[in-house]
């Protein structure tokens, strides 16, 4: 068993996903983690403003619920499973990685230069989370779902909308990673 | 009963989403400059796995858990929204390296800055909400 202890691998990872996507269409829901954004904007008040957060949230209380346990698994994850959790990314990952300044690579979970307890004082780092943040939570709105909702359960619906929206988060991640880190770092 | 089913489901997801590294920042970078299959293993074994349950439950009409019928609704056809919002999604899940589901599992691993980003999210859900009507989506 010593295996849970160590990275999982993506042959155990995929099918794990699978899993979830399978039990909740089998208990009469579906997968699509960001709709609890916009169940959250709604519980703050956002139907004050908007039409779009007027919606019977209630309705979305069970998605909640699953949002609270994939808490729950990160911190089981982090505290019970794991012995050491740097990412074992490729060396030629940290080699670039190295030259953009971030020497952390391949000895954390997160880069330390954009997580770790200094990010929050360093105005630069504050504005690309942010930044990062509101496209995350505004795209996945304006595209109906995320890699859940899209990239998982509506491809395995053989729904062409999702394969667009697909389309769309690899253009945006390419250009984000190729085109835009080496002016940003 | 039901209610902890979900949260099951739930913890289940987060520990895969923690220990698969999905939620490190860094393996979205290296997904993204295309230097490990890691990450395509993962969306893709779930996506073939996922095509093979979701059409074996439309084509034999096997009900939920209880008894119930399950649905599937066909999103709505449209290219801009797609197009559009999936490129901003993208900037945004390479730049943050964490999309939703990630992000509640980060935040349970203890990596409290996602917070931030949680919080940012949040904002952007809202702006879409204000500013839906305003843009193309056809």
């Amino acid at each position: 068993m010593n295996w849970i202890y160590e990275s999982w691998p993506w042959y155990i990872a995929g099918p794990f996903i699978a899993l979830t996507l399978f039990l909740l269409l089998m208990v009469g829901k579906n997968f699509g983690m960001s709709s609890n954004l916009r169940t959250l904007c709604t519980l703050c008040g956002a139907g004050n403003t908007s039409e779009f957060f007027k919606f019977d949230w209630k309705a979305q209380r069970w998605n909640l619920v699953v949002a609270l346990g994939v808490l729950i698994g990160g911190f089981i994850g982090a505290h019970f499973l794991s012995t050491d959790t740097a990412v074992a990314i490729s060396s030629k990952t940290i080699e670039n990685l190295n030259n953009l300044g971030f020497k952390s690579a391949g000895a954390g979970y997160l880069p330390e230069e954009l997580f770790g307890s200094e990010s929050f004082q360093n105005p630069k780092i504050l504005l690309m989370l942010v930044v990062g943040g509101v496209l995350v939570g505004f795209g996945a709105r304006y595209a109906g779902g995320c890699t859940s909702g899209h990239a998982i359960s509506g491809l395995s619906d053989l729904q062409l909308p999702s394969l667009l929206a697909v389309i769309g988060f690899f253009i945006g991640g390419l250009t984000m990673v190729h085109l835009l880190f080496p002016l940003i770092f | 009963m039901r209610t902890l089913s979900y949260l099951s489901i739930g913890i289940f997801f987060g520990i895969t989403l923690f220990k698969s590294e999905a939620a490190s920042w860094f393996r979205v970078y290296e997904m993204f400059r295309f230097e490990s299959f890691h990450m395509y293993g993962i969306i893709g074994t779930a996506f073939c796995l996922g095509i093979f349950t979701t059409q074996a439950i439309k084509r034999f009409k096997i009900n939920s858990f209880y008894g119930e019928k399950i649905e599937f609704k066909p999103k709505e056809k449209s290219v801009k929204r797609y197009l559009y919002g999936g490129i901003l999604f993208g900037l945004g899940w390479a730049l943050a390296g964490a999309c939703p589901g990630p992000m509640f599992a980060l935040l349970g691993a203890g990596f409290y800055s996602i917070a931030i980003v949680i919080a940012a999210a949040l904002l952007g859900t809202f702006l879409y909400g204000v500013l839906k009507e305003k843009l193309p989506h056809s």
